[in-house]
């Protein structure tokens, strides 16, 4: 039934003119998603622009975007397979913009990697590649765009697919489809093309109703970070979101930092009374046997769960900032709703985004784009997982002034 | 969980993060479907009773079943309504016929600074969705404004997974958007599982119906024949026409909404 079909998110990377945003045009009129005033008036815009229709202006929503022929932010596109409801998440490719990249990117599941044929692997193809296996998506379709720009050879498509590999294997990235495609002509993108005939395996439309994505954490242990508390006429209810495993009316629970110890007297959601267990995604409200209990920030785990707090451990860092992180600054780390004054105490490893080399050992400083393999330490212990047990609890940002300047996976 | 579900949950999530974070926080209500939608989240996430006030931004020249609706609605789902009019401009005679953007900028942007400037308010909740336009496909679930509610888009802060900003400095204030991840058609498939009461403008009479409303000057009616919200969902799911098609102001230049919004607009 269509309700119960779940949207795939995909983010859209690769380097800067590869064609990213064409791509999205493209897939867009292909599979009839546009209102016809949108095709005439990005015609009228590209006319008055002095340039050909642009099919990337479908998402090149800003001003400044058109007249650079750049994309500044992160978009999003939704659109239909046979399958499926797709939404594509359009990433711009410049470096400068890497901060909205990483933004798109962390709400994806699954990645659809261009690469310009012709040119092969930029600097841009690697960061963005490093980015997405950073934040854990292990679903990728690669495709290789302009194919039309090198006369549908297959020569290089496997030569440009054997670099490509090479790249994707050292950092841990078994791509799901591997296709040659000409966004700007419509080449294998819905249908298989006669100019490739060398290709055999399915276009990309296909290949997004085939792509499996991760499963839900229901069968992890159970995780629920407190968000807010609330006071429903005198009676505290508990409400966040449960982020792994199960909760059941009845059941015995201890919160972390805290160690605090009650039974769940009833789970409240508005609108479903009588409700006895909640699952992970959902947010629900908690009702124990003993109040006050409870505070924000603070992580319920099944009682006898062997969940330890932490105030010193080891995670990575991709710095989006132009100030460099110091080691020992100030800075605030968030990890679900937990947050808590934090330093860098060391820099064990200072790596280059793109190149993927080591710059520096026990370095004093992590410039933008740089990753870190750092040791942190926080000012109160927190509950943490690693990054691929349960992602919500293994993941964070360290924040400078007001706003997230790094990105952090705990390892 | 099913979808429906699941972009439900998101939204909850983010209403009562919003609500943690800023206590001095509103919900803007235009009475339309998707902010009647968001209003009905909220109801959820707090258990059926709204913490915070309601703002309706009157600038008087609504359809006249969005007041009826307004009326009926405040008092069965106990709103703390504020409604805000720019009292001034419509004394000095502003209306749609003089100026569009003009009109807009005065009777909905400006009412609504002056409210939150009255109020001190940190947050408002607002219920636009990325697939409506492209420039609102654009932001962030949680983005800032500043002093002079300028919205920065080409330096939008970095917003990873549900961790969203929380500081601002003193005088801005943010704008939240729990619904932004919903499409046009996810809004009519939920309000018709939900059984959530809409503006009888949005069903076909006499063969139009609308499918966005805002002023009665402004909007315009759609050929339709869906007399119902099943009828709506089969609709929408072969349609060509976009969303806003109806409505006067992005017309009129392809940049207006840009411009409107880096101003300040919803």
């Amino acid at each position: 039934m269509a309700m119960k079909k779940k949207t795939l998110k995909i983010i859209l990377i690769g380097h800067v003119d590869h064609g990213k945003s064409t791509l999205i045009g493209r897939l867009l009129l292909d599979t009839n998603s546009l209102p016809r005033e949108k095709i005439s008036e990005i015609r009228k815009i590209s006319r008055e622009l002095g340039k050909e229709t642009e099919l990337a202006f479908l998402t090149d929503q800003l001003k400044e975007e058109r007249e650079r022929s750049i994309t500044i932010d992160t978009t999003q596109t939704f659109f239909k397979t046979r399958k499926r409801n797709c939404v594509i998440i359009d990433a711009p490719g410049h470096v400068e913009f890497i901060k909205n990249m990483i933004t798109g990117a962390s709400l994806a599941e699954a990645a659809l990697l261009l690469i310009d044929i012709n040119e092969g692997i930029r600097e841009q193809t690697r960061r963005h590649a490093y980015v997405i296996r950073f934040l854990g998506i292990e679903s990728v379709i690669v495709l290789f765009n302009k194919v039309d720009l090198v006369d549908y050879k297959e020569e290089r498509f496997r030569e440009v697919k054997s670099e490509l590999l090479k790249l994707l294997e050292a950092l841990g990235i078994k791509p799901s489809f591997l296709i040659p495609v000409s966004a700007k002509k419509g080449v294998n993108i819905i249908q298989r093309s006669k100019k490739t005939s060398w290709y055999n395996g399915p276009p990309l439309l296909k290949t997004l109703d085939l792509l499996k994505v991760k499963p839900e954490t229901a069968n992890r242990p159970l995780r629920f970070p407190i968000q807010d508390v609330y006071d429903l006429s005198g009676e505290k209810v508990i409400v966040g979101k449960i982020v792994s495993g199960t909760i059941k009316k009845g059941q015995d629970v201890i919160s972390f930092p805290a160690l605090r110890e009650a039974k769940v007297k009833s789970i409240k959601v508005f609108g479903k009374s009588g409700k006895v267990e909640g699952r992970a995604g959902e947010n629900i409200g908690l009702v124990l046997d003993k109040a006050p209990f409870a505070e924000r920030g603070e992580v319920i785990t099944r009682k006898g769960d062997r969940l330890k707090p932490s105030d010193r451990f080891k995670g990575k860092i991709f710095w989006m900032f132009e100030e460099p992180l110091q080691i020992n600054e100030s800075l605030i780390l968030r990890c679900a709703t937990q947050e808590v004054k934090c330093v860098v105490e060391k820099i064990e490893k200072r790596i280059n985004s793109s190149t993927l080399k080591v710059m520096e050992e026990d370095a004093g400083e992590l410039k933008t784009n740089e990753v870190g393999e750092v040791i942190l330490r926080t000012e109160k212990p927190i509950a943490i997982e690693k990054f691929s047990f349960i992602e919500e609890l293994g993941r964070f940002v360290v924040e400078r002034g007001y706003n997230p300047r790094g990105a952090g996976i705990i390892t | 969980m099913n979808y429906l579900d699941e972009l439900e949950n998101k939204s909850i999530y983010i209403i009562r993060e919003a609500y943690s974070r800023f206590k001095r926080m509103a919900l803007c209500w235009s009475i339309g479907k998707d902010s009647t939608a968001l209003l009905w989240i909220a109801r959820k996430a707090f258990f059926g009773k709204i913490p915070f006030p309601v703002l309706h931004i009157d600038t008087s020249f609504k359809f006249e079943e969005i007041y009826e609706f307004r009326d009926k609605y405040r008092k069965e789902w106990l709103l703390d309504l504020i409604i805000c009019r720019n009292e001034e401009a419509l004394k000095e005679g502003m209306c749609p016929e003089k100026e569009k953007l003009e009109c807009c900028n005065a009777l909905k942007t400006e009412a609504l600074k002056n409210i939150i400037k009255q109020n001190g308010f940190k947050a408002l909740l607002l219920g636009i969705r990325r697939d409506e336009h492209g420039i609102r496909a654009k932001e962030r679930y949680f983005s800032p404004r500043d002093t002079g509610f300028r919205w920065d888009y080409q330096n939008q802060p970095a917003e990873l997974w549900d961790l969203y900003k929380s500081k601002i400095e003193a005088e801005h204030h943010f704008r939240i958007h729990p619904m932004l991840h919903w499409t046009e058609l996810d809004v009519w498939k939920y309000t018709g599982r939900e059984k959530i009461p809409t503006v009888g403008l949005y069903l076909a009479m006499g063969g139009k119906r609308y499918r966005s409303i805002g002023c009665a000057p402004c909007c315009s009616p759609v050929d339709s024949k869906a007399t119902s919200i099943k009828k709506i969902i089969k609709e929408l799911e072969t349609t060509k026409t976009p969303e806003r098609s109806g409505r006067a102001q992005d017309k009129e230049n392809t940049y207006t909404m840009q411009k409107l919004r880096s101003l300040g607009y919803m």
